[in-house]
């Protein structure tokens, strides 16, 4: 039931992350996920995509290592997941900033729970804030911030562990439309110059197809990968460009036909 | 000029100012004659700091006051951040104190005398059972309400339980377990003065006692209002605390 039927899944050359008959029941009875098979290939931006309710979010969670599987396993690397780990960093999608800590230190948090020097996390700190492009606010606290400057914190956060997989989990939904697209288009940079596995939550076709190289489609109940969609769209074009590229829009209508059922 | 109006030092003097002002009104009609102009209990109050009546009585409330407060915060937000931590510790502990918060705990007072003795054990029990309630009932929710986002955050960047209690949830609580703490001081000084009326009258609680038998009301005023002014200094100082070793972004502006 839950297959790779996507049309060319098989020309990942190298698999991040691997997810093998996860099933999640939560205390209660309601299944989240229910044998779930899936493979995020290396240095890619993978996106789960499908409507609330598929258990995308919860799917993450259990990579993350943050939630245990009833069933099934996870294995990053080929090694399997017990919980977080050091190769794994997460962008929440409330941004998870600690109010009363400054910018440069709700960046260099993840270091600093690692253990790492104060001068030597600065240094990587102030550098991923100045890349997020963030500089001259290192010493602001969050609430001083915009929320899109606040995602870019948590960003920020993720990178400066220099994990080779992020996990994004509706990253940009809690940011207003302009300041979304713009982060858009700046993923799309940082995608190619961070040789990483990027995991990507949504909810937005449009966001999906723009910024990822293959889209994970889930249907809700039971929850299943319908699909594996790899939109072709060149990627030397503008970002711009790429939003009124013929391939694009084929790809969002394709996805909307194939969900529009599964929305109430 | 506007912004002198809305500063919160000048909207403070004025709040401050209107109440006084109708305490002097209120003296000057006068609504009983037990009842002192602001400007007589100032007088008096400046007449027993100057006598030194003022200094002499207030070392015999303090020393159950203190020692009651450091022992009501220190074991209050203990057993309040125990509670908000351990599921197990929350149900042995959450309905004592919920229990003792809305008791009537003057009522208490003669049970401790009884078990006590008329010492310093029974005020400083005194101001303990009316401080901590609220102290641990405010720690346990604190902790308890930590965004669990912020948790997960912790565990994903892989910091260890320890270091989830103390560079997250902690620093999360405090504004709250403050809160409690604030209130608590607030409770304690109610409870130091109550033990000295109705335990046995020494420190202020007799100033009041004694002035009040002898019809001097100005200066049985005089000694609330003193109470009233170092509960006020002391809550203040508390925040200033908080704001400065455990919340440095209260204290820019929002």
């Amino acid at each position: 039931m839950s297959s790779n039927t996507g049309s060319n899944s098989n020309s990942a050359a190298e698999v991040a992350v691997s997810v093998e008959n996860v099933t999640k029941i939560y205390p209660g009875g309601v299944e989240a996920l229910n044998n779930m098979t899936l493979d995020f290939p290396k240095g890619e931006l993978t996106s789960l995509l499908g409507p609330s309710g598929c258990g995308k979010t919860t799917l993450l969670k259990i990579i993350a290592g943050l939630l245990p599987a009833t069933s099934g396993a996870v294995k990053v690397n080929g090694k399997p997941v017990t919980g977080p780990g050091r190769e794994r960093a997460f962008v929440f999608q409330d941004f998870a900033l600690m109010p009363w800590a400054t910018v440069i230190r709700n960046v260099a948090f993840g270091l600093e729970l690692q253990g790492v020097a104060k001068s030597a996390r600065m240094a990587i700190a102030e550098k991923q804030i100045a890349d997020v492009g963030l500089k001259g606010f290192e010493n602001r606290f969050p609430h001083e911030l915009s929320g899109g400057m606040r995602q870019r914190v948590g960003l920020a956060r993720a990178l400066a562990v220099d994990a080779e997989v992020l996990l994004m989990d509706e990253p940009f939904s809690a940011v207003d439309e302009q300041t979304r697209r713009k982060f858009q288009e700046d993923l799309l940079g940082v995608v190619q110059n961070q040789q990483k596995t990027f995991l990507f939550v949504t909810h937005s076709i449009e966001e999906a197809v723009y910024v990822s190289q293959s889209i994970a489609l889930l249907l809700p109940r039971p929850s299943r990968v319908s699909e594996i969609i790899r939109p072709d769209i060149r990627r030397d074009i503008s970002p711009d460009a790429i939003r009124r590229d013929p391939v694009y829009l084929d790809t969002v209508e394709r996805i909307w036909k194939g969900l529009r059922t599964y929305v109430e | 000029m506007r912004d002198f109006f809305r500063h919160p030092l000048t909207l403070r003097i004025i709040s401050v100012a209107i109440v006084f002002g109708a305490w002097e009104y209120a003296g000057r009609i006068p609504i009983s004659p037990a009842f002192p102009t602001f400007l007589q209990t100032m007088s008096a109050l400046w007449g027993m700091l100057a006598d030194g009546s003022m200094a002499k009585v207030y070392p015999a409330t303090f020393q159950p006051l203190f020692i009651g407060l450091i022992i009501s915060s220190i074991l209050g937000v203990g057993c309040g951040i125990f509670m908000g931590l351990n599921e197990g510790a929350e149900w042995f502990g959450a309905p004592v104190f919920i229990v003792l918060q809305s008791a009537p705990l003057a009522a208490l007072i003669p049970l401790l005398t009884f078990a006590y003795g008329i010492g310093l054990t029974s005020k400083i029990m005194t101001v303990c059972i009316m401080a901590m309630p609220v102290i641990v009932l405010n720690a346990f929710n604190a902790i308890r309400h930590t965004p669990k986002s912020l948790i997960e955050m912790g565990e994903s960047y892989l910091g260890s339980r320890r270091q989830v209690i103390l560079k997250i949830i902690l620093p999360s609580a405090s504004p709250v377990i403050y809160a409690g703490l604030r209130l608590g001081a607030a409770m304690g000084f109610i409870g130091a003065v109550l033990a000295e009326l109705l335990i046995t009258p020494t420190g202020i609680g007799d100033l009041i006692t004694y002035n009040q038998s002898i019809a001097e009301y100005d200066k049985m005023y005089a000694a609330i209002f003193s109470i009233m002014v170092f509960a006020v200094i002391f809550i203040e100082i508390l925040e200033y605390s908080e704001y400065k070793f455990f919340r440095p972004d209260k204290r820019v502006k929002q």
